[in-house]
């Protein structure tokens, strides 16, 4: 890595261990990698991703795997495939930036699918960003595909702190018997920014759950959609909660779809869309904040 | 340490207090008592800043500080905990410690602060500040949100709502302490808070009935109100 690969990799992960797994692409090619004992990463033909294969049995294992786009006009399609050894422990610290300084846009296509084995635990990680130009385009469009198989589960972090312009956000997951998924996502958009993300979870397995939060902040004109529809196929149960802040002109649209096909299955869906709350504020202030301060502190916190 | 000159408070030509003169000391315990109503809430919140009086003034030290905002009072050292807790998605019960006293703290500082407010810290100090909580945890924190700011004057409405009596002596205690460092002006129905008051003001539609001590307070309560106003007080 040149250094302003390196500067840019710090703004979606902080500390890479390179004492694990890694894989590190930049502009569309594969510049590091290491493997380890327990976690393979096989290169797809022509660049087009990786696959990563965690054995069975492998306790605490981190796999770092950023992307970095600082070419103005590169339009990157990149598919990830992560197949989960049973009874396996993994954290999984995934990120794209682009610094785009060119008048071009820079779009970045992320699929990522995991096969989860039974029994194993993983914890997932994606952080976006952009920087650069104003009068260009910076585009990320995030895939997760997940399938948890019998006693596995998985909790998924994915946050888009700032610059992005314009970012389809597609989460797709299938969940067998004893089965648990959890999703955070927390989107900042400001100025033109749109922001769209489709959550997409079928609860087939007996004993299956999900909870998705959604916290997001649409500020300046920017737009943001959330969908989300669960399937309660079988005894499950679900949880959705969706909260957004505005300021300005920012809008947002929450669009939740429930559907129960077994009478056993429990799902809830809740969503609050407002500015901040007058009494947040005056708390705030009563602790010798500006009405200013104040705001930066909520939005920090709800964004966190 | 904190004077008030014949302030009053009008909303939508309705008067909520009139002709308030009231004068609160340092490392004095103040309660402020009366009916639902009867303003008590509406005079610390314009004693913080949160309204406006419509006239009158409130000095602070002899300076005037009446239309000051809500931030430029606290930071002068007065601060507030409120009557219901605001809650917030997000910030923890660590955040809003270190927000109140304006700086990171080690986990000690934290420890002892919630300690005072009979919470522990590894059971709490990373716990967000949403509806998870329940009504008496949040008013411990918003206690403790408070004292973590080692104000000169500080304001509780009510700050027995929604905590159990069996711990309400050890908050009782507190307040006793902090009385060393800081004024306390509370607003409350709770006899058991009026035994360590310096100062109980009884407020009858906006207007303050009288001045006194727990036993004068009493003793006028028993004599000159109905048995019906007895029983709120007793």
């Amino acid at each position: 890595m040149n250094s302003v690969e390196k500067d840019l990799l710090k703004n979606v992960i902080q500390d890479v261990n390179y004492d694990y797994a890694y894989n590190i692409r930049s502009n569309s090619k594969s510049i590091e990698r290491k493997i380890t004992d327990n976690v393979n990463i096989v290169a797809k033909e022509e660049n087009k991703g990786i696959d990563i294969i965690v054995k069975d049995n492998a306790k605490f294992e981190y796999i770092y795997i950023p992307v970095l786009i600082t070419e103005s006009g590169l339009t990157d399609i990149v598919y990830n495939d992560f197949y989960i050894g049973k009874n396996s422990n993994v954290y999984i610290i995934a990120g794209c930036a682009i610094k785009n300084e060119g008048v071009q846009k820079s779009e970045h296509n992320g699929i990522h699918r995991f096969f989860v084995e039974e029994g194993a635990n993983v914890h997932y990680m994606e952080t976006h960003y952009a920087e650069g130009h104003k009068h260009n385009s910076k585009i990320l469009n995030p895939v997760t595909e997940i399938y948890l198989k019998n006693g596995s589960s998985m909790d998924m972090k994915s946050i888009q702190i700032k610059g992005v312009d314009k970012t389809k956000r597609i989460t797709k997951a299938i969940l067998e018997d004893n089965t648990k998924l959890e999703i955070v996502e927390k989107i900042m958009t400001d100025n033109n920014a749109k922001a769209d993300t489709i959550f997409d979870v079928k609860l087939n397995g007996n004993n299956s759950s999900c909870h998705v939060t959604s916290r997001s902040f649409a500020t300046g004109n920017s737009k943001q959609k959330f969908k989300s529809i669960i399937y309660g196929n079988n005894k499950c149960y679900s949880h959705v909660e969706c909260d957004a802040i505005l300021k300005d002109k920012g809008k947002v649209v929450s669009i939740p779809e429930i559907v129960a096909n077994n009478v056993d299955a429990n799902l809830v869906h809740e969503a609050t869309i407002g500015k901040i709350a007058g009494e947040q504020l005056i708390k705030l202030m009563t602790l010798g904040l500006t009405e200013k301060e104040a705001e930066a502190e909520i939005i920090k916190g709800f964004l966190k | 340490m904190l004077e008030l000159i014949n302030v009053n408070y009008e909303i939508d030509g309705k008067k909520i207090l009139s002709n308030i003169n009231l004068k609160i000391d340092n490392n004095k315990i103040m309660i402020i008592t009366g009916p639902n109503g009867s303003g008590k809430s509406t005079l610390s919140k314009i004693i913080m800043g949160i309204l406006k009086p419509t006239s009158g003034q409130i000095l602070w030290n002899g300076d005037d500080i009446t239309n000051l905002s809500i931030n430029k009072k606290s930071n002068l050292g007065i601060s507030y905990a409120f009557q219901q807790p605001v809650r917030f998605k997000g910030i923890t019960v660590k955040d809003i410690i270190d927000i109140s006293s304006h700086k990171e703290n080690d986990i000690n500082t934290i420890s002892n602060i919630l300690n005072e407010v009979g919470l522990n810290y590894s059971e709490y100090m990373n716990r967000e500040l949403d509806d998870k909580l329940s009504g008496g945890e949040l008013k411990r924190i918003e206690i403790a949100s408070v004292i973590a700011r080692k104000s000169k004057l500080i304001i509780l409405d009510e700050p027995e709502a929604g905590i159990d009596l069996w711990s309400f002596n050890d908050l009782i205690n507190l307040f006793v302490n902090k009385k060393k460092e800081s004024g306390l002006l509370i607003i409350s129905h709770q006899q058991k808070l009026f035994k360590i008051a310096d100062e109980i003001v009884l407020l009858e539609n906006g207007m303050i009935k009288s001045c006194e001590n727990y036993i004068s307070m009493k003793n006028m309560l028993c004599c000159n109100r109905c048995v019906k106003k007895e029983n709120i007080y007793e």
